[in-house]
Protein backbone atom coordinates (compact mmCIF):
# COMPACT_ATOMS: atom_id res chain seq x y z
CA UNK A 1 0.00 0.00 0.00
CA UNK A 2 1.19 3.70 -0.53
CA UNK A 3 2.69 4.74 2.72
CA UNK A 4 0.96 7.90 2.75
CA UNK A 5 -2.41 5.72 2.91
CA UNK A 6 -1.14 3.05 5.55
CA UNK A 7 -2.91 4.49 8.21
CA UNK A 8 -6.50 3.61 6.30
CA UNK A 9 -5.98 -0.04 7.72
CA UNK A 10 -6.40 1.51 11.17
CA UNK A 11 -9.54 1.74 10.23
CA UNK A 12 -10.37 -1.43 9.21
CA UNK A 13 -10.91 -4.16 11.47
CA UNK A 14 -9.08 -7.48 10.71
CA UNK A 15 -11.37 -10.15 9.19
CA UNK A 16 -14.16 -7.89 8.01
CA UNK A 17 -15.83 -8.18 4.95
CA UNK A 18 -14.52 -5.36 2.54
CA UNK A 19 -15.97 -3.99 -0.50
CA UNK A 20 -14.03 -1.74 -2.79
CA UNK A 21 -15.38 0.55 -5.73
CA UNK A 22 -13.84 0.91 -8.19
CA UNK A 23 -10.17 -1.18 -7.16
CA UNK A 24 -7.86 -0.67 -9.91
CA UNK A 25 -5.07 -3.22 -10.26
CA UNK A 26 -6.21 -4.65 -7.03
CA UNK A 27 -3.37 -3.68 -5.05
CA UNK A 28 -5.00 -2.22 -2.14
CA UNK A 29 -7.20 -5.31 -1.66
CA UNK A 30 -4.14 -7.30 -2.17
CA UNK A 31 -2.72 -5.83 0.73
CA UNK A 32 -5.22 -5.54 2.88
CA UNK A 33 -6.08 -9.21 2.53
CA UNK A 34 -2.23 -10.28 3.44
CA UNK A 35 -1.57 -7.83 5.94
CA UNK A 36 -4.91 -7.42 7.86
CA UNK A 37 -6.65 -10.48 6.45
CA UNK A 38 -9.87 -9.37 5.12
CA UNK A 39 -12.29 -10.49 3.04
CA UNK A 40 -12.45 -8.35 -0.06
CA UNK A 41 -14.17 -7.83 -3.72
CA UNK A 42 -13.49 -5.04 -5.97
CA UNK A 43 -15.50 -3.44 -8.14
CA UNK A 44 -14.02 -2.01 -11.62
CA UNK A 45 -14.87 -2.05 -15.52
CA UNK A 46 -11.28 -1.08 -16.74
CA UNK A 47 -10.24 -4.59 -18.45
CA UNK A 48 -6.81 -4.19 -17.86
CA UNK A 49 -7.33 -3.25 -14.20
CA UNK A 50 -9.35 -6.58 -14.03
CA UNK A 51 -6.56 -8.66 -15.55
CA UNK A 52 -3.84 -7.22 -12.85
CA UNK A 53 -6.62 -8.00 -9.96
CA UNK A 54 -6.55 -12.07 -11.26
CA UNK A 55 -2.88 -11.93 -11.75
CA UNK A 56 -2.64 -10.71 -8.23
CA UNK A 57 -5.10 -13.26 -6.88
CA UNK A 58 -7.67 -10.64 -5.76
CA UNK A 59 -11.79 -10.62 -6.03
CA UNK A 60 -12.57 -8.94 -9.13
CA UNK A 61 -15.93 -8.20 -9.99
CA UNK A 62 -16.82 -5.99 -13.53
CA UNK A 63 -19.02 -3.78 -12.53
CA UNK A 64 -19.99 -0.38 -13.82
CA UNK A 65 -20.53 1.78 -10.43
CA UNK A 66 -22.38 4.52 -12.30
CA UNK A 67 -25.35 1.42 -12.86
CA UNK A 68 -27.07 0.63 -10.27
CA UNK A 69 -25.56 -1.55 -6.83
CA UNK A 70 -28.99 -3.02 -5.59
CA UNK A 71 -26.93 -6.30 -6.17
CA UNK A 72 -25.82 -5.69 -3.21
CA UNK A 73 -27.96 -5.97 -0.12
CA UNK A 74 -28.29 -3.48 2.68
CA UNK A 75 -25.08 -3.71 5.37
CA UNK A 76 -23.91 -6.71 3.54
CA UNK A 77 -19.89 -5.15 3.99
CA UNK A 78 -18.23 -3.86 7.11
CA UNK A 79 -16.46 -1.40 5.07
CA UNK A 80 -17.11 -0.28 1.24
CA UNK A 81 -13.96 1.51 0.39
CA UNK A 82 -13.54 4.38 -2.97
CA UNK A 83 -9.82 5.10 -3.86
CA UNK A 84 -10.27 8.16 -6.25
CA UNK A 85 -13.37 8.21 -7.83
CA UNK A 86 -15.74 9.71 -5.96
CA UNK A 87 -15.21 12.69 -9.05
CA UNK A 88 -15.69 10.38 -11.80
CA UNK A 89 -19.07 9.38 -10.75
CA UNK A 90 -22.58 10.57 -12.26
CA UNK A 91 -24.00 11.11 -8.82
CA UNK A 92 -21.83 11.46 -6.52
CA UNK A 93 -24.17 12.10 -3.76
CA UNK A 94 -25.90 8.82 -4.57
CA UNK A 95 -22.95 6.79 -4.48
CA UNK A 96 -22.20 7.66 -1.39
CA UNK A 97 -25.55 6.95 -0.20
CA UNK A 98 -25.44 3.55 -1.96
CA UNK A 99 -21.77 3.17 0.28
CA UNK A 100 -23.58 3.65 3.63
CA UNK A 101 -26.67 1.45 2.45
CA UNK A 102 -24.53 -1.07 1.65
CA UNK A 103 -21.44 -0.78 3.98
CA UNK A 104 -21.45 -0.38 7.68
CA UNK A 105 -18.89 2.42 7.28
CA UNK A 106 -17.18 3.74 4.36
CA UNK A 107 -13.54 5.33 3.20
CA UNK A 108 -13.69 8.01 0.43
CA UNK A 109 -10.53 9.38 -0.38
CA UNK A 110 -10.76 12.04 -3.52
CA UNK A 111 -8.53 14.70 -4.76
CA UNK A 112 -9.26 18.23 -3.38
CA UNK A 113 -9.73 20.80 -5.69
CA UNK A 114 -9.32 23.49 -3.24
CA UNK A 115 -5.61 22.83 -2.40
CA UNK A 116 -3.67 25.90 -3.15
CA UNK A 117 -1.73 24.37 -6.14
CA UNK A 118 -4.87 24.27 -8.23
CA UNK A 119 -6.25 27.11 -6.99
CA UNK A 120 -2.86 29.46 -8.44
CA UNK A 121 -3.17 27.22 -11.15
CA UNK A 122 -6.82 28.77 -12.28
CA UNK A 123 -6.01 32.16 -10.68
CA UNK A 124 -2.38 32.87 -12.52
CA UNK A 125 -3.26 30.54 -15.55
CA UNK A 126 -6.60 31.18 -16.31
CA UNK A 127 -6.68 27.81 -17.47
CA UNK A 128 -8.72 24.24 -15.49
CA UNK A 129 -5.85 22.60 -13.50
CA UNK A 130 -3.98 19.85 -14.84
CA UNK A 131 -1.93 18.44 -11.82
CA UNK A 132 -0.81 15.18 -10.77
CA UNK A 133 -3.61 14.24 -8.84
CA UNK A 134 -5.86 15.47 -11.43
CA UNK A 135 -3.86 14.66 -14.82
CA UNK A 136 -6.18 15.22 -17.32
CA UNK A 137 -7.45 17.95 -19.84
CA UNK A 138 -11.11 19.20 -18.92
CA UNK A 139 -12.32 17.83 -22.28
CA UNK A 140 -11.06 14.09 -21.69
CA UNK A 141 -11.24 13.42 -18.15
CA UNK A 142 -12.75 10.93 -16.00
CA UNK A 143 -13.07 13.22 -13.17
CA UNK A 144 -16.54 15.06 -14.25
CA UNK A 145 -16.71 16.78 -10.44
CA UNK A 146 -14.65 19.10 -8.85
CA UNK A 147 -14.89 19.91 -5.40
CA UNK A 148 -13.15 20.56 -2.46
CA UNK A 149 -12.89 19.48 1.02
CA UNK A 150 -15.39 22.24 2.03
CA UNK A 151 -17.85 21.20 0.04
CA UNK A 152 -17.29 17.49 1.02
CA UNK A 153 -17.85 18.93 4.85
CA UNK A 154 -21.09 20.86 3.77
CA UNK A 155 -22.50 17.11 1.85
CA UNK A 156 -21.69 15.40 4.80
CA UNK A 157 -23.66 17.83 6.77
CA UNK A 158 -26.79 17.63 4.46
CA UNK A 159 -27.08 14.63 3.87
CA UNK A 160 -26.22 13.56 7.97
CA UNK A 161 -23.60 11.49 7.28
CA UNK A 162 -21.20 11.17 10.58
CA UNK A 163 -17.29 11.63 9.74
CA UNK A 164 -15.36 9.34 11.80
CA UNK A 165 -12.10 10.44 10.48
CA UNK A 166 -10.77 12.58 8.55
CA UNK A 167 -6.66 12.84 7.34
CA UNK A 168 -5.38 15.50 4.84
CA UNK A 169 -2.65 14.73 2.62
CA UNK A 170 0.01 16.70 0.71
CA UNK A 171 3.50 15.30 -0.61
CA UNK A 172 5.18 18.86 0.00
CA UNK A 173 3.69 19.48 3.79
CA UNK A 174 4.44 16.31 6.01
CA UNK A 175 3.88 18.42 8.57
CA UNK A 176 0.68 18.97 9.97
CA UNK A 177 0.79 22.15 10.88
CA UNK A 178 -0.18 24.00 7.77
CA UNK A 179 -2.73 21.30 6.85
CA UNK A 180 -4.49 21.56 10.35
CA UNK A 181 -4.53 25.37 10.38
CA UNK A 182 -5.67 25.35 6.50
CA UNK A 183 -6.76 22.01 5.17
CA UNK A 184 -8.86 23.04 2.32
CA UNK A 185 -5.75 24.83 1.43
CA UNK A 186 -2.87 22.26 2.07
CA UNK A 187 -4.53 19.22 1.26
CA UNK A 188 -3.95 17.48 -2.27
CA UNK A 189 -6.15 14.63 -0.92
CA UNK A 190 -8.75 14.21 1.46
CA UNK A 191 -9.41 10.50 3.05
CA UNK A 192 -12.81 10.38 5.41
CA UNK A 193 -13.89 7.62 7.33
CA UNK A 194 -17.55 8.14 7.73
CA UNK A 195 -21.05 6.11 9.10
CA UNK A 196 -24.26 7.05 9.00
CA UNK B 1 17.21 -41.23 -39.51
CA UNK B 2 13.32 -41.14 -39.28
CA UNK B 3 10.91 -39.68 -41.35
CA UNK B 4 8.21 -37.32 -40.03
CA UNK B 5 4.90 -38.56 -41.13
CA UNK B 6 3.27 -36.51 -43.89
CA UNK B 7 -0.37 -36.07 -41.37
CA UNK B 8 2.48 -34.99 -38.42
CA UNK B 9 3.26 -32.16 -40.67
CA UNK B 10 -0.15 -30.85 -41.22
CA UNK B 11 -0.40 -30.55 -37.46
CA UNK B 12 -0.28 -26.67 -36.97
CA UNK B 13 2.12 -26.39 -34.21
CA UNK B 14 0.49 -23.95 -31.89
CA UNK B 15 -1.67 -27.06 -30.78
CA UNK B 16 -1.26 -30.20 -28.47
CA UNK B 17 -0.44 -32.03 -31.99
CA UNK B 18 -1.97 -35.75 -32.75
CA UNK B 19 -3.90 -37.14 -29.51
CA UNK B 20 -6.25 -39.85 -29.02
CA UNK B 21 -8.60 -41.02 -27.17
CA UNK B 22 -8.73 -44.08 -24.51
CA UNK B 23 -11.47 -45.98 -22.54
CA UNK B 24 -12.02 -46.79 -19.25
CA UNK B 25 -14.96 -49.43 -18.28
CA UNK B 26 -16.33 -48.31 -14.60
CA UNK B 27 -16.87 -51.44 -13.15
CA UNK B 28 -18.44 -49.94 -10.02
CA UNK B 29 -22.35 -49.49 -9.80
CA UNK B 30 -23.46 -45.61 -10.24
CA UNK B 31 -26.84 -45.12 -8.74
CA UNK B 32 -28.43 -42.43 -11.11
CA UNK B 33 -30.72 -39.63 -9.79
CA UNK B 34 -33.51 -41.01 -10.70
CA UNK B 35 -32.89 -44.08 -8.41
CA UNK B 36 -31.61 -46.50 -11.92
CA UNK B 37 -28.41 -48.17 -11.61
CA UNK B 38 -25.80 -48.55 -14.05
CA UNK B 39 -23.78 -51.83 -12.97
CA UNK B 40 -20.89 -50.42 -14.87
CA UNK B 41 -20.53 -47.77 -17.71
CA UNK B 42 -17.73 -47.14 -20.20
CA UNK B 43 -16.18 -43.18 -20.78
CA UNK B 44 -14.17 -42.53 -23.52
CA UNK B 45 -11.78 -39.42 -22.43
CA UNK B 46 -8.76 -38.05 -23.59
CA UNK B 47 -5.70 -36.35 -21.74
CA UNK B 48 -3.26 -33.81 -22.44
CA UNK B 49 0.01 -32.87 -20.43
CA UNK B 50 1.47 -34.49 -17.70
CA UNK B 51 0.09 -35.61 -14.25
CA UNK B 52 2.57 -33.90 -11.71
CA UNK B 53 4.54 -36.11 -9.21
CA UNK B 54 1.93 -35.34 -6.08
CA UNK B 55 -1.02 -35.82 -8.92
CA UNK B 56 -2.10 -32.19 -8.10
CA UNK B 57 -2.17 -30.38 -11.40
CA UNK B 58 -5.17 -32.00 -12.93
CA UNK B 59 -8.22 -30.02 -14.67
CA UNK B 60 -11.47 -31.76 -15.92
CA UNK B 61 -12.67 -30.38 -18.58
CA UNK B 62 -16.84 -30.49 -18.68
CA UNK B 63 -18.75 -30.83 -22.31
CA UNK B 64 -21.97 -29.19 -22.90
CA UNK B 65 -24.39 -30.40 -24.70
CA UNK B 66 -23.51 -31.70 -27.82
CA UNK B 67 -19.47 -31.80 -26.92
CA UNK B 68 -17.01 -34.57 -26.32
CA UNK B 69 -14.14 -36.06 -25.02
CA UNK B 70 -12.18 -34.50 -28.15
CA UNK B 71 -11.27 -30.72 -26.90
CA UNK B 72 -7.73 -30.17 -28.23
CA UNK B 73 -4.92 -31.21 -30.71
CA UNK B 74 -5.67 -33.58 -33.85
CA UNK B 75 -6.96 -36.88 -34.54
CA UNK B 76 -4.95 -39.16 -36.59
CA UNK B 77 -5.84 -37.63 -40.19
CA UNK B 78 -8.16 -34.94 -39.32
CA UNK B 79 -7.98 -31.74 -40.33
CA UNK B 80 -10.20 -29.94 -37.39
CA UNK B 81 -9.14 -29.83 -33.98
CA UNK B 82 -11.17 -30.51 -31.08
CA UNK B 83 -13.40 -27.77 -29.74
CA UNK B 84 -12.19 -26.05 -27.05
CA UNK B 85 -8.75 -26.13 -29.07
CA UNK B 86 -8.44 -22.63 -28.94
CA UNK B 87 -7.69 -22.66 -25.25
CA UNK B 88 -6.61 -25.46 -23.91
CA UNK B 89 -2.95 -26.53 -25.83
CA UNK B 90 0.64 -25.68 -24.73
CA UNK B 91 0.92 -22.02 -23.42
CA UNK B 92 -3.06 -21.48 -24.22
CA UNK B 93 -5.06 -20.20 -21.28
CA UNK B 94 -5.56 -24.09 -20.05
CA UNK B 95 -1.69 -24.68 -20.54
CA UNK B 96 -1.12 -28.02 -21.40
CA UNK B 97 2.77 -27.74 -20.32
CA UNK B 98 1.70 -26.82 -16.88
CA UNK B 99 -1.76 -29.19 -16.43
CA UNK B 100 -2.94 -32.27 -16.82
CA UNK B 101 -5.92 -31.87 -18.58
CA UNK B 102 -9.27 -34.55 -18.64
CA UNK B 103 -11.67 -34.20 -20.81
CA UNK B 104 -14.58 -37.02 -20.71
CA UNK B 105 -17.60 -37.63 -23.47
CA UNK B 106 -20.28 -38.13 -20.76
CA UNK B 107 -22.81 -40.54 -20.17
CA UNK B 108 -26.07 -40.47 -22.07
CA UNK B 109 -23.80 -39.17 -25.01
CA UNK B 110 -22.48 -40.74 -27.98
CA UNK B 111 -19.18 -40.83 -28.74
CA UNK B 112 -18.47 -43.74 -27.30
CA UNK B 113 -19.53 -43.71 -23.75
CA UNK B 114 -22.70 -45.39 -22.29
CA UNK B 115 -25.42 -43.63 -23.84
CA UNK B 116 -28.74 -44.56 -25.83
CA UNK B 117 -26.74 -46.33 -28.57
CA UNK B 118 -24.93 -48.31 -25.89
CA UNK B 119 -26.07 -52.29 -25.84
CA UNK B 120 -28.46 -52.40 -22.55
CA UNK B 121 -27.17 -55.88 -21.16
CA UNK B 122 -30.56 -56.85 -19.89
CA UNK B 123 -32.46 -56.60 -23.06
CA UNK B 124 -29.07 -57.01 -25.36
CA UNK B 125 -30.13 -54.24 -27.53
CA UNK B 126 -29.63 -50.57 -27.69
CA UNK B 127 -31.06 -48.60 -24.74
CA UNK B 128 -32.55 -45.79 -27.30
CA UNK B 129 -35.80 -44.44 -25.89
CA UNK B 130 -35.38 -46.30 -22.24
CA UNK B 131 -31.95 -45.00 -21.06
CA UNK B 132 -32.67 -43.76 -18.02
CA UNK B 133 -33.07 -39.61 -17.44
CA UNK B 134 -30.21 -38.21 -16.37
CA UNK B 135 -29.37 -34.99 -14.10
CA UNK B 136 -26.60 -32.71 -14.60
CA UNK B 137 -25.28 -34.49 -11.25
CA UNK B 138 -24.96 -38.07 -12.52
CA UNK B 139 -22.38 -36.48 -14.78
CA UNK B 140 -20.21 -35.43 -11.73
CA UNK B 141 -20.99 -38.48 -10.31
CA UNK B 142 -19.36 -40.45 -13.23
CA UNK B 143 -16.77 -37.90 -13.65
CA UNK B 144 -16.22 -38.61 -10.14
CA UNK B 145 -15.85 -42.06 -10.69
CA UNK B 146 -13.05 -41.91 -13.50
CA UNK B 147 -11.30 -39.00 -10.73
CA UNK B 148 -10.66 -42.40 -8.73
CA UNK B 149 -9.48 -44.50 -11.57
CA UNK B 150 -6.95 -42.06 -12.45
CA UNK B 151 -6.06 -41.38 -8.78
CA UNK B 152 -6.57 -37.84 -8.93
CA UNK B 153 -7.75 -36.76 -5.24
CA UNK B 154 -8.32 -33.22 -5.91
CA UNK B 155 -8.62 -31.47 -9.28
CA UNK B 156 -6.39 -27.97 -9.61
CA UNK B 157 -9.83 -26.70 -11.64
CA UNK B 158 -12.92 -28.04 -13.09
CA UNK B 159 -13.91 -25.85 -15.89
CA UNK B 160 -17.32 -25.91 -18.30
CA UNK B 161 -19.07 -23.47 -20.60
CA UNK B 162 -22.75 -23.26 -20.72
CA UNK B 163 -23.84 -27.10 -19.71
CA UNK B 164 -20.11 -27.42 -18.77
CA UNK B 165 -20.50 -24.54 -16.08
CA UNK B 166 -23.57 -26.40 -14.76
CA UNK B 167 -21.35 -29.39 -14.37
CA UNK B 168 -18.24 -27.33 -12.47
CA UNK B 169 -21.10 -25.48 -9.69
CA UNK B 170 -22.29 -29.22 -9.13
CA UNK B 171 -19.06 -30.46 -8.38
CA UNK B 172 -18.01 -27.80 -5.90
CA UNK B 173 -21.88 -28.49 -4.46
CA UNK B 174 -21.06 -32.30 -3.78
CA UNK B 175 -17.55 -32.71 -3.88
CA UNK B 176 -16.39 -29.38 -2.11
CA UNK B 177 -13.36 -31.09 -0.71
CA UNK B 178 -12.54 -32.64 -4.56
CA UNK B 179 -11.46 -28.96 -6.40
CA UNK B 180 -9.77 -26.31 -5.50
CA UNK B 181 -11.62 -23.83 -8.43
CA UNK B 182 -14.75 -23.37 -10.50
CA UNK B 183 -14.31 -21.61 -13.82
CA UNK B 184 -18.07 -21.09 -14.98
CA UNK B 185 -18.30 -20.23 -18.51
CA UNK B 186 -21.60 -18.81 -20.01
CA UNK B 187 -23.58 -20.45 -17.70
CA UNK B 188 -26.76 -20.40 -15.67
CA UNK B 189 -28.38 -21.79 -12.19
CA UNK B 190 -31.10 -23.09 -14.55
CA UNK B 191 -32.68 -22.49 -17.82
CA UNK B 192 -35.37 -19.71 -18.17
CA UNK B 193 -38.45 -20.32 -19.75
CA UNK B 194 -37.22 -19.03 -22.90
CA UNK B 195 -34.40 -21.57 -23.09
CA UNK B 196 -36.74 -24.40 -21.84
CA UNK B 197 -39.14 -23.77 -25.07
CA UNK B 198 -36.03 -23.93 -27.26
CA UNK B 199 -35.25 -27.35 -25.95
CA UNK B 200 -38.40 -28.55 -26.14
CA UNK B 201 -39.15 -27.20 -30.33
CA UNK B 202 -35.83 -29.02 -30.97
CA UNK B 203 -37.66 -32.31 -29.12
CA UNK B 204 -40.86 -31.92 -31.20
CA UNK B 205 -38.29 -31.56 -34.08
CA UNK B 206 -37.27 -34.69 -33.60
CA UNK B 207 -40.47 -36.51 -32.22
CA UNK B 208 -41.91 -35.45 -35.46
CA UNK B 209 -39.82 -37.18 -37.91
CA UNK B 210 -41.18 -40.61 -39.12
CA UNK B 211 -38.17 -42.63 -38.63
CA UNK B 212 -37.88 -41.47 -34.80
CA UNK B 213 -40.39 -44.41 -34.20
CA UNK B 214 -40.84 -43.57 -30.73
CA UNK B 215 -37.60 -43.57 -30.33
CA UNK B 216 -36.45 -47.13 -31.09
CA UNK B 217 -35.40 -46.02 -34.54
CA UNK B 218 -31.77 -48.47 -34.04
CA UNK B 219 -33.81 -51.55 -33.47
CA UNK B 220 -36.05 -50.36 -36.97
CA UNK B 221 -33.00 -49.60 -38.97
CA UNK B 222 -33.82 -45.95 -39.35
CA UNK B 223 -32.64 -42.68 -38.28
CA UNK B 224 -34.44 -39.38 -37.41
CA UNK B 225 -31.88 -37.24 -39.55
CA UNK B 226 -34.80 -34.71 -40.72
CA UNK B 227 -35.89 -33.80 -37.15
CA UNK B 228 -32.35 -34.06 -35.92
CA UNK B 229 -31.27 -31.57 -38.35
CA UNK B 230 -34.04 -29.23 -37.70
CA UNK B 231 -33.60 -29.32 -34.15
CA UNK B 232 -29.68 -28.56 -34.36
CA UNK B 233 -30.95 -25.55 -36.91
CA UNK B 234 -33.21 -24.22 -34.13
CA UNK B 235 -30.28 -24.08 -31.39
CA UNK B 236 -27.51 -23.38 -33.99
CA UNK B 237 -29.34 -19.83 -34.36
CA UNK B 238 -30.12 -19.30 -30.77
CA UNK B 239 -26.54 -19.60 -29.96
CA UNK B 240 -25.30 -16.65 -32.59
CA UNK B 241 -26.05 -13.68 -32.37
CA UNK B 242 -28.06 -11.23 -34.88
CA UNK B 243 -25.11 -9.53 -35.40
CA UNK B 244 -22.95 -11.86 -36.36
CA UNK B 245 -25.34 -14.00 -38.91
CA UNK B 246 -25.81 -10.29 -39.99
CA UNK B 247 -22.03 -10.14 -40.61
CA UNK B 248 -21.29 -13.57 -41.98
CA UNK B 249 -23.97 -14.00 -44.37
CA UNK B 250 -26.10 -10.75 -44.68
CA UNK B 251 -28.58 -11.17 -47.64
CA UNK B 252 -26.19 -12.75 -49.91
CA UNK B 253 -27.68 -15.09 -52.01
CA UNK B 254 -26.37 -18.87 -52.28
CA UNK B 255 -28.27 -19.56 -55.60
CA UNK B 256 -30.87 -18.11 -58.10
CA UNK B 257 -31.29 -14.55 -58.17
CA UNK B 258 -34.37 -11.93 -57.42
CA UNK B 259 -35.04 -11.18 -61.19
CA UNK B 260 -38.54 -13.10 -62.29
CA UNK B 261 -38.58 -15.62 -64.45
CA UNK B 262 -35.23 -16.96 -63.83
CA UNK B 263 -36.28 -20.59 -62.53
CA UNK B 264 -33.88 -20.94 -60.00
CA UNK B 265 -34.98 -21.13 -56.25
CA UNK B 266 -33.66 -18.43 -54.08
CA UNK B 267 -31.23 -19.52 -51.82
CA UNK B 268 -29.86 -17.79 -49.04
CA UNK B 269 -26.59 -18.00 -47.80
CA UNK B 270 -27.40 -18.23 -43.96
CA UNK B 271 -30.18 -20.98 -45.35
CA UNK B 272 -27.40 -22.71 -46.91
CA UNK B 273 -25.14 -22.77 -44.18
CA UNK B 274 -27.71 -24.17 -41.56
CA UNK B 275 -28.83 -26.63 -43.40
CA UNK B 276 -25.19 -27.62 -43.80
CA UNK B 277 -24.85 -27.28 -39.81
CA UNK B 278 -28.19 -29.53 -39.63
CA UNK B 279 -27.67 -32.36 -41.81
CA UNK B 280 -23.66 -32.47 -40.14
CA UNK B 281 -25.48 -32.49 -36.94
CA UNK B 282 -27.42 -35.00 -37.44
CA UNK B 283 -24.96 -37.34 -39.18
CA UNK B 284 -23.11 -37.16 -36.02
CA UNK B 285 -25.21 -37.13 -33.07
CA UNK B 286 -27.73 -39.21 -31.91
CA UNK B 287 -31.28 -37.87 -31.37
CA UNK B 288 -32.13 -39.93 -28.31
CA UNK B 289 -28.72 -38.34 -26.61
CA UNK B 290 -30.17 -35.26 -28.15
CA UNK B 291 -33.51 -35.08 -26.40
CA UNK B 292 -31.68 -36.73 -23.04
CA UNK B 293 -29.20 -33.75 -22.86
CA UNK B 294 -31.53 -31.16 -23.21
CA UNK B 295 -34.07 -32.44 -20.41
CA UNK B 296 -31.07 -32.69 -18.13
CA UNK B 297 -30.25 -29.21 -18.90
CA UNK B 298 -34.30 -28.18 -18.40
CA UNK B 299 -34.21 -29.35 -15.19
CA UNK B 300 -30.70 -28.13 -13.45
CA UNK B 301 -31.83 -26.04 -10.59
CA UNK B 302 -28.65 -25.54 -8.80
CA UNK B 303 -30.67 -24.28 -5.86
CA UNK B 304 -33.77 -26.48 -5.75
CA UNK B 305 -32.57 -28.62 -3.07
CA UNK B 306 -31.37 -25.74 -0.78
CA UNK B 307 -34.67 -24.07 0.21
CA UNK B 308 -34.51 -22.07 -3.54
CA UNK B 309 -31.69 -20.00 -2.13
CA UNK B 310 -28.73 -19.74 -4.58
CA UNK B 311 -26.17 -18.22 -1.61
CA UNK B 312 -27.40 -20.85 1.10
CA UNK B 313 -26.27 -23.85 -1.87
CA UNK B 314 -22.94 -22.17 -2.49
CA UNK B 315 -22.47 -21.98 1.62
CA UNK B 316 -21.52 -25.04 0.58
CA UNK B 317 -18.67 -24.72 -1.73
CA UNK B 318 -14.94 -24.64 -0.62
CA UNK B 319 -13.07 -23.72 -3.68
CA UNK B 320 -12.56 -20.30 -5.46
CA UNK B 321 -14.62 -19.48 -8.82
CA UNK B 322 -13.67 -17.62 -11.77
CA UNK B 323 -17.21 -16.62 -13.81
CA UNK B 324 -17.04 -15.35 -17.21
CA UNK B 325 -20.08 -13.88 -19.69
CA UNK B 326 -20.36 -12.48 -23.34
CA UNK B 327 -22.45 -9.82 -23.83
CA UNK B 328 -24.07 -10.98 -27.16
CA UNK B 329 -25.31 -14.46 -25.74
CA UNK B 330 -28.82 -14.08 -25.29
CA UNK B 331 -29.23 -17.82 -24.38
CA UNK B 332 -27.11 -17.89 -21.10
CA UNK B 333 -26.79 -14.03 -20.91
CA UNK B 334 -24.61 -12.12 -18.61
CA UNK B 335 -26.97 -11.40 -16.24
CA UNK B 336 -26.95 -15.35 -15.28
CA UNK B 337 -23.65 -15.29 -14.84
CA UNK B 338 -24.34 -11.64 -12.37
CA UNK B 339 -26.77 -13.98 -10.44
CA UNK B 340 -24.23 -16.17 -10.06
CA UNK B 341 -21.80 -14.03 -8.83
CA UNK B 342 -24.04 -12.62 -6.66
CA UNK B 343 -25.02 -15.46 -4.68
CA UNK B 344 -21.12 -15.91 -4.38
CA UNK B 345 -20.50 -13.15 -2.59
CA UNK B 346 -23.89 -13.10 -0.60
CA UNK B 347 -22.28 -16.65 0.72
CA UNK B 348 -18.93 -14.96 1.26
CA UNK B 349 -17.18 -17.36 -1.58
CA UNK B 350 -13.95 -15.89 -3.30
CA UNK B 351 -15.33 -14.94 -6.58
CA UNK B 352 -14.04 -13.02 -9.60
CA UNK B 353 -16.27 -12.30 -12.93
CA UNK B 354 -15.48 -11.40 -16.17
CA UNK B 355 -18.12 -9.75 -18.57
CA UNK B 356 -17.02 -10.05 -22.13
CA UNK B 357 -17.93 -7.76 -25.22
CA UNK B 358 -18.50 -10.05 -27.52
CA UNK B 359 -20.82 -10.18 -30.71
CA UNK B 360 -20.60 -14.20 -31.20
CA UNK B 361 -23.78 -15.12 -29.17
CA UNK B 362 -23.62 -18.12 -26.68
CA UNK B 363 -20.90 -19.66 -29.12
CA UNK B 364 -18.21 -17.20 -27.81
CA UNK B 365 -16.88 -19.58 -24.89
CA UNK B 366 -15.32 -21.32 -28.05
CA UNK B 367 -13.92 -19.20 -30.29
CA UNK B 368 -10.78 -16.59 -29.51
CA UNK B 369 -11.54 -13.80 -27.76
CA UNK B 370 -8.20 -11.81 -26.14
CA UNK B 371 -10.13 -10.82 -23.21
CA UNK B 372 -11.37 -13.96 -22.31
CA UNK B 373 -7.67 -15.57 -23.33
CA UNK B 374 -6.03 -13.05 -20.98
CA UNK B 375 -8.76 -13.68 -17.61
CA UNK B 376 -8.88 -17.63 -18.06
CA UNK B 377 -5.05 -17.63 -18.80
CA UNK B 378 -4.24 -15.22 -15.93
CA UNK B 379 -6.68 -16.82 -13.54
CA UNK B 380 -5.24 -20.04 -14.35
CA UNK B 381 -1.75 -19.63 -14.00
CA UNK B 382 -1.88 -18.11 -10.66
CA UNK B 383 -3.29 -21.68 -10.27
CA UNK B 384 -0.31 -23.47 -11.49
CA UNK B 385 2.40 -21.07 -9.51
CA UNK B 386 0.59 -21.88 -6.68
CA UNK B 387 1.03 -25.89 -7.19
CA UNK B 388 4.28 -25.45 -8.60
CA UNK B 389 5.63 -23.72 -5.73
CA UNK B 390 3.88 -26.20 -3.22
CA UNK B 391 5.94 -29.04 -4.77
Amino acid sequence: MNQNFSFISDWIKPGSRLLDLGCGDGALLADLTKNHSIRGYGLEIDPQSIEDCIARGVNVIEQDLNNSLDNFADQSFDTVIMTQALQAMRHPHLVLDEMLRIGNECIVTFPNFGSWRTRAYLAFRGRMPVTKQLAYEWYDTPNIHFFTYSDFEALCRERNINVLHRKFIAEQFPDNLLKSLWPNLFTETAVYHLSR
Amino acid sequence: MTSTPLEALAVPTDSIGLVSPQTVLIEKPLTLACGAVLPSHQLVFETYGTLNSDRSNAILICHALSGDHHAAGFHEGASKPGWWNHYIGPGKAMDSDRFFIVSVNNIGSCFGSTGPTSINPKTGEAWGADFPSLRARDWVESQKLLMDHLDIRCWAAVIGGSLGGMQAMRWSLEYPDKLLNAVVIASSMKLSAQNIAFNEIARRAIKSDPDFCDGNYLQEGKAPLHGLALARMIGHVTYLSDEVLGKKFGRELASGDFIDGTGDPVEFEVESYLNYQGDKFSNAFDANSYILITKMLDYFDLAREYNNSPAEAFAHANCKFLLISFSSDWRFSPQRSQEITDALVKAGKNVSYVAIDSNQGHDSFLLPNSRYQAALGGYLSLVADKLESSQ
